[in-house]
């Protein structure tokens, strides 16, 4: 192959993830497969469709309703050697494997004074937008980016959907992988030779210089459409996406809140003891003397998601509350 | 304890880059004016002095300082005290 | 609430030391007071037991105010106990009388809390109505012992306290039933300005005043750009708006702003000083063939560390030399000249990047040579760290420039404003120098005043100068 140039294929987050999970399972045999409906179904969110038919039940494995010993039981292939990806169907039922992520794979590695790696993917998939109501549609990834031992990540664009996994199975201890529920239809480009990507830093989704939004995941999107309004009045905004919930790319984050002074964290996450209440004291604590506002937050109302479509729309975060937080804190 | 002269460069270029972190030593001509180059004003000069003593042991004088002009002149003092 | 100096009206109560049930002796500390010069602990003037608090931790009262309630101890003498803790309501802060017990012979204290002879009190703090009626009269604001109970035995209801409450609302008795009546808050009501941080830095950097900027933020709140804007607005007299295109940034360019601002800074500065001050510039050349001498045998004896550089015995020398002219040394405020309090020198320091600063070396003339090199040390080190103190940037009270180091042989420097003076400094280069009719080659430097006219004639430069260059010449006495 010559250094020609390199096409693009049209694909959507759930085909790069689906791709993903493929080059993983074809690239190194210790991969596998396993979680809710994952094989004959192909996956409550049709990420893992058609694997079955290519891996076979060995690698791709459907599991009994029953988080805690699916999650316990990969922890253990971890352990044993096996680089297991176990998919929980969404992070609401993720609490019921709590104790494993929690008290086995996050802490294992402490425990055994450093012997016990625990070489873990678990994907799930979190937040709300699509009307499953308060026990299917909630965020917490800012839950799990509080504890120690694990690796926090949150792909927010085809190119992180496609190439966060390889790189999370790389790693020697858990990495939670984040899936926003309403990302995986969203479709695109992705080159041809689209492949692995870092899971530590925080990219700049788009440059500005008046106002830092700081934004992850599902919320990715809204931010942007966000800054797109702003601009229309002038207004900079810089559009970062955290890609790393745990640990957080402080550097990144300090970078660009210094040269523009301010800062709006949009995080679907409830507000209090949240993911984006971390990231606004880091602001204050590393970057006060930069600071020309308070660090603005817009998160989801702190009530059970609600069923009704215009009720959750109330709820959740959206370009015109990104918007009216930017004016507060430009001014 | 002496000093080669691969060392002794090195010392050089780690003691400007303390005080002109994006300096690009390495590259520099042996015989480049380090204080021209850098732009060092007597403050940063003593401190590349100071930090040159601390990393190498060497005495330095304000008599040596003539000879502190360029890397090669920095490199032959310290190498020549250490021996 | 007693009276800690003879300036205290009020005092805020910190916190206490004691809890309601405790028993106390006199002499016992029983709560923390500020009286905004410091805390002090007020003790006991008495033993018993504490009834209750009357006072919150938080609250400013007036001098007088009683702050808690004893009852007596078991078997004292009811009437001996029932004082309140300090001073009786209503006493005037007398001095003598309401200082505090500790500082006092012993027999004092008797004469503070209970005049004799004792008026019996009317109203006792005994313990009235459960916990829970306590704590819904104390989120009324009332006080039950100034309630009469309609219960059995005279007992004291929750219907009682709702009533008093009523009245008390409704004028009715404002003084019989609501408590504290003189508290104040101690949070001011009014807020002072609000700052942003990166406006406060901004200003300090800048040396603006914030008390003169208006701000637009929310709730008036000062931001960067008011800050900006000030410093512009005081570079720029009304009647010359052709400056405004000076400070705008060429279009189509999206520059670093704290670079872009320190320029504009720098740019208004500048163009005010040429405007304003009438400049008058003096230069001598001054042989420095001692002075580096004596350097050079100094240093051999000082750790690599505390080596002096001729910018130190410059400085001082300048310092020394000002403080025999103060009338260079100051400001120029109000059409007149204003001394400074001291000589602080500011030291002209270029930060890589393109910044200038001349943050000051506080009381520059009273530091021996090894403070001035640790301070110049210092200050150039956090000068180009952006860690100047809002001091530092203020206080200079006459700049020393020198470009020596940039190989010039001369600088003829634009004053700062509001000060009248610069000095500039220049490389120090051999010359052929004359002396008692031979030709020598000797180290000089060439200094030069820029001098505000306004304040001083060119004959003050020249003295200032030659003071200099006679202090050079004894570098040892420095």
């Amino acid at each position: 192959m010559t250094t020609a140039t390199v096409g693009t294929v049209e694909t959507t987050y759930r085909e790069a993830l689906r791709e993903a999970i493929r080059e993983a399972l074809r690239e190194d045999d210790r991969v596998f497969l396993m979680g809710e409906d994952v094989g004959m179904y192909g996956g409550c969110f049709a990420v893992s469709l058609g694997l079955l038919e290519e891996f076979g039940p060995e690698r791709v494995r459907d599991t009994p309703l029953s988080e805690s010993g699916f999650v316990g039981a990969g922890v253990g292939a971890a352990i044993a050697g096996m680089r297991p990806i176990v998919e929980i169907m969404t992070v609401n039922f993720s609490l019921l494997a709590l104790d494993q992520i929690l008290n086995n794979a996050a802490t294992l590695l402490h425990m055994s004074g450093g012997q016990v790696h625990v070489p873990l993917v678990i994907r799930m998939t979190t937040g709300a937008g699509r009307q499953l109501a308060a026990q299917h549609s909630h965020s917490f990834e800012g839950w799990y980016a509080h504890i120690p031992g694990i690796k926090v990540i949150a792909p927010a664009t085809l190119e992180d959907a496609r190439g966060m996994l390889w790189t999370a199975l790389q790693d020697p201890d858990p990495v939670l992988l984040f899936e926003h529920g309403s990302l995986y239809n969203m479709s695109g480009t992705l080159a041809e030779d689209a492949g692995h990507v870092d899971i530590q830093r925080t990219a700049v989704r788009r440059p500005g210089r008046d106002v830092t939004l700081v934004s992850y995941g599902g919320s990715l999107s809204k931010t942007l459409d966000a800054a797109e309004t702003l601009a229309v009045d002038g207004i900079e905004a810089e559009v970062l996406d955290l890609r790393s919930l745990r640990p957080l790319d402080d550097e990144a984050i300090m970078e660009s809140v210094s040269h523009t002074h301010r800062a709006v964290v949009v995080d679907e996450g409830w507000r209090s003891g949240s993911l984006s209440a971390e990231i606004s004291a880091r602001i204050t604590e590393q970057c006060f003397f930069d600071l020309d506002s308070p660090v603005e937050r817009v998160c989801s109302a702190e009530v059970p998601m609600p069923y009704a479509k215009h009720l959750e729309e109330a709820a959740l975060p959206q370009p015109e509350t990104v918007v009216a937080a930017v004016r507060r804190a430009v001014g | 304890m002496s000093i080669t002269d691969d060392e002794a460069r090195a010392m050089v270029a780690r003691a400007v880059r303390r005080i002109v972190p994006d300096a690009e030593v390495e590259t520099l001509a042996s015989d480049a004016d380090l204080r021209r180059t850098f732009e060092l004003d007597s403050l940063d000069f003593l401190s590349f002095v100071e930090l040159l003593v601390n990393d190498s042991g060497v005495r330095i004088d304000e008599d040596d300082y003539p000879e502190l002009t360029t890397t090669a002149g920095c490199a032959d003092l310290l190498v020549r005290r250490s021996a | 609430m007693p009276s800690l100096g003879a300036d205290m009206d009020s005092g805020t109560l910190v916190e206490w030391l004691v809890h309601e049930g405790d028993t106390v002796h006199r002499g016992d500390p029983m709560a923390v007071v500020d009286t905004d010069k410091s805390a002090i602990e007020v003790e006991s003037f008495d033993d018993g037991v504490v009834e209750s608090f009357l006072v919150e931790p938080g609250t400013r009262v007036a001098v007088g105010t009683p702050l808690a309630a004893l009852a007596p101890l078991a078997g004292a003498p009811a009437e001996e106990a029932e004082r309140r803790l300090p001073a009786p309501p209503g006493k005037p802060p007398s001095r003598k009388h309401a200082a505090p017990p500790a500082a006092k012979p012993p027999a004092e204290p008797a004469a503070v809390t209970a005049a004799k002879p004792r008026v019996p009190k009317p109203r006792v703090p005994v313990p009235v109505g459960a916990p829970p009626l306590r704590h819904h009269a104390a989120e009324l604001g009332v006080d039950l012992t100034r309630v009469s109970g309609t219960g059995p035995h005279g007992e004291v209801t929750r219907a009682d306290v709702d009533r008093a409450a009523a009245e008390a609302r409704a004028g009715a008795r404002p003084e019989t039933a609501l408590v504290r009546p003189e508290t104040v808050p101690v949070r001011p009501a009014a807020r002072g300005t609000q700052v942003s941080p990166y406006a406060r830095r901004l200003a300090e950097e800048l040396g603006v005043d914030l008390a003169r900027v208006s701000g637009t933020g929310r709730n008036g709140a000062v931001r960067a750009e008011d800050v900006r804007r000030a410093v512009e607005a005081s570079a720029r007299p009304t009647s010359a708006p052709v400056e405004a295109r000076e400070e705008a940034p060429a279009a189509g360019e999206v520059p670093e702003s704290r670079e872009r601002s320190a320029r504009a800074t720098i740019a208004a500065l500048m163009s005010r000083a040429k405007r304003e001050i009438p400049h008058y510039y003096v230069a001598t050349t001054v042989d420095l063939s001692t002075a580096t001498e004596w350097l050079r045998r100094t240093n051999r004896e000082r750790p690599v560390s505390e080596r002096l550089v001729p910018a130190a015995l410059l400085l001082k020398s300048a310092a020394l030399a000002a403080r025999q002219h103060p009338e260079l040394n100051g400001f120029w405020a109000d059409g007149r000249f204003v001394p400074g309090d001291d000589v602080h020198l500011g030291v002209a320091v270029s930060v890589r990047g393109g910044a200038l600063v001349a943050p000051a070396i506080h009381h520059t003339a009273d530091l021996d040579l090894g403070e001035v090199m640790a301070a110049l040390r210092d200050l150039v080190k956090r000068a180009r760290a952006g860690r100047l103190r809002r001091a530092e940037m203020a206080d200079p009270t006459l700049t020393v420039t020198d470009l020596g180091d940039q190989g010039v042989e001369e600088v003829i420097g634009i004053i700062y404003p509001p000060q009248v003076a610069l000095i500039g400094v220049g490389r120090i280069v051999e010359r052929p120098w004359a002396v008692d009719g031979m030709i020598g080659v000797r180290p000089t430097v060439r200094l030069t005043l820029s001098g505000d006219h306004r304040a001083t004639d060119g004959a003050t430069g020249a003295r200032f100068l030659n003071t200099v260059e006679q202090l050079l010449l004894h570098p040892e006495e420095l």
